[in-house]
This record gives C-alpha cells, structure tokens and sequence, in this order.
C-alpha cells in the first residue's frame, strides 16, 4: 500500500498545507502584535476562549449521532480512561480496543 | 496531559498584561488566573513586576533551549499518540506520507490538522479548510498575547520566531517557566522544537502504518477520529460554565448537518458558541 505515492507531493495540496500554515502563523504571532497596539474587550475574550471545545463538540456531536451502540459505549470507555487517566495514548487504545470488540458482538 | 486545553488560565493570565508594569495588587490577579496550575506563585508575580522595571534581565541562549527542551520531553512524547492518529487520519483521506508530514512540519497545530484531514474531500474544500484551520488557532493568539510581558522584551526575530513553535501544552509549560522568574526567554523555543521534532516523527510514523493497513472499520481505525476528539473533549472541559456553550455547539451542529451540504456545520456549532458566550458574559 505504501508504494510510490507515500512520497508525492501534489501542487494543490502543497497549496493547501502551506496557506493552513500561513494563517495558524498569523495566529500563533498576531496575539503578541495586536497586544502591543489595541485593547481586547473582556466579552469578545470570553467568546474566543470557548471556540476550541464548542468546535469539538460540533464535530463530535453529528459524528457519534451517525454511528451505533458499538461507538457510543466505546467513546463512553475513551471518556472514563481519559478522565481518569489524563493518558491519551491509553484513552486511544482502549477506546479502539472497545469499538472493535463491541462490533464483534453486537 | 494535565496541561492541555488550559485556555481558562490563558484568558485569566491574558489580562495580566496590561498591568504587568502595576503594583504589588497585580500579583493577586496572577493567582486568580493561574491558580490551578500553579497555587504559590505570588513570589512569581512579585518577581515579574520587578522585570518590567528592569530589574531583572531576560536572557536567550542555549541553556534556556536545553531547559524547555528537556521539561517538555514527557509531554511531547504523549503528543506523539495524537501524531500517529493525525498520520493515520491524513493518509485515509488521501495524503501521501509527505504531504502529512509537510502539513505537521509548517503548521504544528493538532486540533486543526486533525479537523482538516476530517474535511478534505475530492475536490479539496480549501475555503473550508482555511477558515476552519483559522477559526479553530485563533486562541493561540490569546495564548502568545498571555506571554507578552517577557517575550515582548526579546528581539521581534526571537519572540515571534518561538511563538512559531508554540502548541497547547509547551505554552502551558513556558507560561509556568516565565512566572517562576526564571528570565530564560529562550524556553519556548526549547519546548516548540522537542514538540515539532516528536510531532513529524509520529505523524510519519502514523502515515506509514496507516497505508499498510487494509480495512480501517475492521481494525477500529474509523474510530480513532472520534476517540481523539472525546479526549480533547475531557481535556478541554473546564467545569460547569464550559456546560451552555457546548450544548448551544451540539445542537447547532446536528441541525445544520442534517439541513447545510458539506462540513459547515463544523464552523457553524463552533460560531453559534462563541456568539451565545460572548452575549452570556457579564462585566
């Protein structure tokens, strides 16, 4: 599977990539330079700061609304290691692990 | 990983800034902001007004490199389970190993990679992919603001070199490094290199394992998606007030998909949050 094509580098998705890169640049740098010249009000604050979790909540909702008891049970097992845990690699495993298993069964 | 998603200390330190240059009142609001993370540090908060009088120099050199490659090793080496999910992700939707590995070397940036590898379709859907990649980094622009009192005394070159570099957890860790009133400015830089170097390697690593394998659905790789995201999820949780704008994003969200074509309703759940919070807020 790995073939010739895990090397290519197509123009368009070079394109792609290097403009996601140009505008998380703008992002990462923009705070310190707009901070050094305007003031931010506390409310637009509030509103950016929960962009983040509502955006993964947002893909997260209709994803798991599409799936079946086998994904529903295994985000509840990602969700009880991870919060236990704080391991990601743990919450992973264990999360395909259940998925798989529960597909075997149901 | 107890430093990722820590965007509450991040809003809470971001207004620090202004009144950096204040009186000893200023170091209470240091505790407020990052109490969770960080319960003693009014001694820092004393040490980093004594910064801005000069009293304290900031350096940048290679010991300071060293220090915030070193400290973030542990966490880079947990942020290389999300590298070989992304690698993995990336090479379903039709990346070659390069391009992911192009993709994580210039934009080192989780969330959004993953999201974009979740839109690209054929033909690629590059607005949505830009707006989206914007959209979902904008808080990185409070995180940088949140270190301006130290690195806004380094060279432009220096501070928006390592802010570069900048991911959720090593700003959570350069952010404690600052307030301790060590003055090592090079220690961003540190942590960004120790997470780029472990986040290409295990998105390479992912890439590859992920055009060796056959069915996804059969080895439970689908799922991996909406595993990662459950666990930013629990990551990003930050209590009850996180409550409202999370339900406002998941019922938005699951109308606009069953009513608005293509992956909009991504930015649409994300926005309709973002406007409610901004409405809620008191003061």
């Amino acid at each position: 599977m790995m073939g010739e094509r895990a090397l290519e580098l197509d123009p368009l998705v070079v394109g792609v990539v290097l403009a996601m890169a140009l505008v998380t640049a703008v992002t990462k740098v923009g705070g310190l330079w707009l901070l050094r010249r305007i003031e931010v009000s506390e409310r637009f604050e509030a509103g950016l700061s929960v962009l983040p979790g509502a955006i993964v909540i947002a893909i997260l909702g209709p994803e798991l609304a599409a799936g079946g008891p086998a994904e529903w049970g295994a985000a509840g097992v990602v969700l009880l290691v991870m919060w236990r845990t704080e391991s990601i690699l743990l919450s992973l495993c264990s999360g395909v692990g259940t998925v798989v298993l529960f597909r075997a069964i149901v | 990983m107890v430093f990722g998603g820590d965007f509450g200390n991040a809003l809470g330190l971001v207004q620090l800034d202004t009144n950096v240059t204040g009186t000893d009142g200023d170091a209470a609001e240091y505790d407020s902001g990052g109490a969770t993370a960080h319960p003693d540090d009014a001694p820092a908060g004393e040490a980093s007004t004594e910064t801005s009088d000069g009293a304290e120099t900031i350096t940048f050199d290679r010991s300071g490199i060293r220090a915030g490659f070193l400290t973030c090793l542990p966490i880079a080496l947990g942020v290389g389970g999300y590298g070989i999910a992304f690698g993995m992700l990336a090479r379903r939707a039709g990346l070659s190993v390069a391009e992911s590995a192009l993709m994580s070397a210039t934009v080192l940036a989780g969330a959004a990679q993953i999201i974009a590898v979740e839109l690209w379709t054929d033909p690629i859907p590059v607005a949505a992919i830009v707006v989206a990649t914007l959209a979902i980094n904008l808080r990185y622009s409070l995180m940088g603001a949140a270190l301006g009192p130290w690195l806004g005394r380094l060279s432009p070159l220096r501070s928006y070199g390592s802010l570069l570099v900048m991911a959720d957890e090593n700003w959570a860790l350069t952010m404690r490094e600052f307030q301790s009133g060590s003055g090592r400015g090079a220690f961003l830089l540190g942590t960004g290199i120790a997470m780029w170097v472990f986040w290409v390697t295990s998105t390479i690593i992912g890439a590859a394992a992920g055009g060796a394998i056959g069915d996804p659905a059969s080895y439970g790789i689908d799922f991996v998606l909406a595993a990662v995201f459950v666990a930013l999820a629990v990551e990003l949780w930050e209590g009850r007030s996180t409550l409202v704008p999370w339900l406002v994003a998941l019922a938005t969200a699951v109308v606009a998909a069953a009513l608005v074509p293509g992956q909009w309703y991504i930015l649409l759940g994300g926005f309709a949050a973002a406007a409610v919070e901004v409405v809620r807020h008191d003061g």
